[in-house]
C-alpha cells in the first residue's frame, strides 16, 4: 500500500514537472467527457420535463386503444375501438371514474376570415380536461351538456389561435372546421413544444359532434384515456373493463385481444426507450473520442519513458521491480487521463448551464450521477490501458542499458 | 562476503560473440576497502555490473553473503540490489525532480518500509555525510561534491552489504575528489565493505587491497594493508 502511494506520488511529480504537455496531452480526453457531460445533461434535463408533462396524467390513469398486427396493415381491415366500446365504458361499467374518450377528426381544416390552418381536431368530452390535466386559459372547458346538446362549440389550442389571428381572448368568435361553423368556448393554457412540435395547435369538440361529423365512417381512431376511483381499484377495474369490451366487441373465448388497456406511464416507457437509443449513440461517440485521446496519451507516454530511460535505470539499479515500474507509469497514464477527465466534467457542467442560461425555453440541465461516475471512471481506464504499453517498456528495460542513456 | 567462482560473461555484438569476462574467481570478504582497476574495454565495468546484480553471469557462480545469485529472476535480482547494494555513480544519477530528502528516502520505499521510518532514515543517512542542512533542496541546487554525498547517503540508507562506487570521482575537481575519498575511507573504518571502480592510481591507492583486471581475466590482486578485523 505505501509502495502504491509511492507511486502515486511520483506520479504527481512527474505530471506537475511537465504541466503545458500534461494539460495538451489528456485535452483529448478532456474535450470527449466534456461534450459527454454537456450533451447528457442537457438531455437529462429535457427528458425531465416531458417526464413532468406525462406525470400530470396520474397514476389511475389508463387507455385503451386498438391493435393490429402486420397483417391488418397489409389487408387494410384495420381494428379500431367503436363507438360501442367507448360507450362500455361510458355507461356500462363500475368504477370508472371519469371517461375521456379522444377521436381525431380527419380532414378537418379551420378557417376564420379568410385564413386558413390544419390543427388537429380531437372530439371528446368534458372529462378530457380532469383526466389530462390540461385547464382552459380563457373562457371554459367542453361541459357535459354540450355533448348531450351536440352543441358545436370548440375549445382551442393558443397555436391555433395565432395561426387564425383570432383576438388573444376569442371566446364568442366563430370559425370553421371541416366546412362547418363552431363557437369559441375557451382557449387551453399553452402547453409548449415537445421534441419541436407545437403542442397548441389543436381544436377539441364535443364526442358526439365529432361522431356525427364522421358520420357511417368506420375508419376512425379512437382512443379512450379513462381513471379509476382509487388506484387500488386499478388492476380490478382493468380486467373487468377487458372482460367487458371482449364482449361487446364479439371476441370468441381463446382469441387474442384486439385492443390493449395500458397505463398511461407507457408513453413514458417509450420515451424512456428513445432516450436510451440516443444515450448509447451518444456513449459510442464518446467511446472514439476517448480512444483518439488515449492514443494522445500512450503516444506521449512513450516519448516520456524514452526520455526518462536514465531516471528507469536509476530506480531500478535501487532496486525498483518491473512491477514497480510498470506501476508507476500506468498510475501516471491513468492520472493523466483521470485529471482530463475531471476538468472535462467540470466544464460539460459549466457548458451545459450556460447554454441552459442562454437559450429560451430550455429546460433546466440536470447531470445524473452516473454520468459522472462512468466519465471520471471511463478516462481513467483508457489512460491505464493506454498506458500498458509504455509502462511494460518502461519495466522491461536493462537496467544497465539504460543507465548508459544518454 | 562475495564468492566469484569460474565466472564467464560473454555477450552479442552484432554477429561477433565478445569474451568480457573469461573465467574469474574472486573472494571478498567483509569490510574490505578494494579498488577495481583495468582499461576500459577490460571487463571492468562488466565486472562491477555483475557484482552489482544489476547482470547475471553466462557461466559460474556467484554467492553473495551465501546466497547463489547466479541463477535469480529480475525481480530476485532487484530485491538484492535493494537490500545489499549500495550503488555511487560517477555522474550522481540523482533524481532531478525530487529533493535531496526523496532521493535519500526512495530506495527504502522499494523495501515497503513506512514513510515516517523511511525519513529518520533518510536524515540520519545525510547527517552522516554532512549534508544534514540541505534536505529540502533539489539536486540541481547543489554543488557536485553535495551531489555526490546525496548519492552516498543514498547509497547508505538501506545499510547494504557492499557500497559499490564505480568512478565516483570522475566529475569531481581534485579538492572535492579528496573530500569523497575521505568520507569512503570513514565509512570502511565504521565496518564499510568498499568496493571502488577507477582508472585514477591515486583514487586506487585509498583502498587496501588493488584488482586489476585485463581482457576478461584478473592479472593482479594486491593487499597494501591486511583488512581491518585482523591488524
Amino acid at each position: 500500500m505505501s509502495a502504491f502511494l509511492e507511486a502515486f506520488r511520483a506520479a504527481l511529480i512527474s505530471l506537475a514537472g511537465h504541466r503545458m504537455r500534461s494539460f495538451l496531452t489528456t485535452l483529448g480526453i478532456l474535450i470527449g467527457t466534456a461534450s459527454v457531460i454537456a450533451v447528457v445533461s442537457l438531455m437529462q434535463g429535457f427528458s425531465d420535463s416531458i417526464k413532468n408533462q406525462f406525470s400530470n396524467l396520474g397514476g389511475n390513469a389508463l387507455t385503451l386503444r386498438a391493435v393490429n398486427d402486420n397483417e391488418n396493415f397489409q389487408t387494410g381491415k384495420l381494428n379500431t375501438i367503436t363507438f360501442d366500446d367507448v360507450d362500455v365504458l361510458r355507461y356500462r361499467l363500475q368504477g370508472v371514474k371519469e371517461v375521456a374518450p379522444i377521436m381525431v377528426v380527419n380532414a378537418a381544416g379551420a378557417s376564420y376570415n379568410g385564413r386558413t390552418a390544419l390543427p388537429q381536431v380531437q372530439a371528446t368530452t368534458a372529462d378530457y380536461s380532469a383526466v389530462n390535466n390540461r385547464y382552459p386559459e380563457f373562457g371554459r372547458f367542453l361541459v357535459d351538456s354540450d355533448d348531450k346538446g351536440h352543441r358545436r362549440v370548440a375549445v382551442i389550442g393558443t397555436e391555433l389561435r395565432d395561426n387564425l389571428k383570432m383576438p388573444e381572448n376569442p371566446v364568442g368568435e366563430y370559425f370553421t372546421i371541416g366546412g362547418e361553423w363552431f363557437k369559441v368556448v375557451g382557449v387551453m393554457e399553452k402547453q409548449g413544444e415537445i421534441l419541436g412540435f407545437s403542442q397548441d395547435n389543436y381544436a377539441v369538440i364535443p364526442f358526439d359532434v365529432g361522431r356525427a361529423m364522421m358520420g357511417n365512417n368506420t375508419d376512425h381512431n379512437i382512443a379512450a384515456t379513462f381513471t379509476v376511483d382509487g388506484l387500488d381499484q386499478v388492476a380490478a377495474v382493468r380486467d373487468r373493463a377487458k372482460r367487458a369490451i371482449r364482449q361487446s366487441r364479439g371476441i370468441p373465448a381463446g382469441k387474442d385481444d384486439d385492443f390493449k388497456i395500458e397505463a398511461a406511464d407507457s408513453f413514458l416507457k417509450q420515451f424512456s426507450e428513445i432516450t436510451a437509443t440516443a444515450t448509447a449513440v451518444l456513449a459510442g461517440i464518446v467511446g472514439i473520442s476517448l480512444l483518439v485521446g488515449g492514443i494522445g496519451i500512450m503516444n506521449i507516454m512513450l516519448v516520456s519513458v524514452t526520455e526518462r530511460t536514465r531516471e528507469i535505470g536509476i530506480l531500478k539499479a535501487l532496486g525498483a521491480t518491473r512491477r514497480d515500474i510498470l506501476i508507476q507509469f500506468l498510475l501516471e497514464a491513468g492520472l493523466l487521463a483521470l485529471l482530463g477527465g475531471l476538468i472535462g466534467i467540470a466544464l460539460g457542467f459549466a457548458i451545459a448551464f450556460t447554454v441552459t442560461a442562454l437559450v429560451p425555453g430550455m429546460p433546466q440541465a440536470s447531470v445524473p450521477l452516473w454520468a459522472v461516475f462512468s466519465a471520471a471512471g471511463f478516462s481513467a481506464l483508457v489512460g491505464v490501458v493506454f498506458g500498458i504499453m509504455p509502462a511494460s517498456k518502461a519495466a522491461g528495460l536493462d537496467p544497465i542499458e539504460a543507465l548508459r542513456y544518454e | 562476503m562475495i564468492v566469484l567462482s569460474s565466472i564467464v560473461k560473454r555477450y552479442a555484438m552484432g554477429d561477433e560473440i565478445v569474451m568480457a569476462l573469461a573465467g574469474v574467481d574472486l573472494f571478498i570478504d567483509r569490510n574490505e576497502y578494494v579498488a577495481l582497476i583495468g582499461p576500459s574495454g577490460s571487463g571492468k565495468s562488466t565486472l562491477m555490473n555483475l557484482l552489482g546484480c544489476l547482470d547475471s553471469p553466462t557461466e559460474g557462480t556467484y554467492m553473495l553473503n551465501g546466497r547463489d545469485t547466479s541463477g535469480m529472476n529480475d525481480n530476485e535480482l532487484a530485491q538484492v540490489r535493494n537490500r545489499e547494494i549500495g550503488f555511487v555513480f560517477q555522474s550522481f544519477h540523482l533524481l532531478p525532480r525530487m529533493t535531496v530528502l526523496q532521493n535519500v528516502m526512495q530506495p527504502l520505499v522499494y523495501r515497503g518500509i513506512p514513510s515516517e521510518e523511511r525519513r529518520r532514515l533518510a536524515t540520519e543517512s545525510l547527517a552522516k555525510v554532512g549534508l544534514g542542512d540541505r534536505m529540502g533542496h533539489l539536486p540541481n541546487q547543489l554543488s557536485g561534491g553535495q551531489r555526490q554525498r546525496v548519492a552516498v547517503a543514498r547509497a547508505l540508507v538501506g545499510s547494504p552489504s557492499i557500497l559499490l562506487a564505480d568512478e565516483p570521482t570522475g566529475n569531481l575537481d581534485s579538492r572535492t575528489s579528496a573530500e569523497i575519498m575521505a568520507l569512503f575511507d570513514a565509512l570502511h573504518a565504521q565496518g564499510q565493505t568498499v568496493v571502488v571502480v577507477t582508472h585514477e592510481p591515486d583514487i586506487a591507492a585509498h583502498c587496501h587491497r588493488t584488482i586489476r583486471v585485463n581482457d576478461g581475466l584478473i592479472v593482479e590482486d594486491t593487499r597494501r594493508i591486511a583488512p581491518a578485523g585482523t591488524h
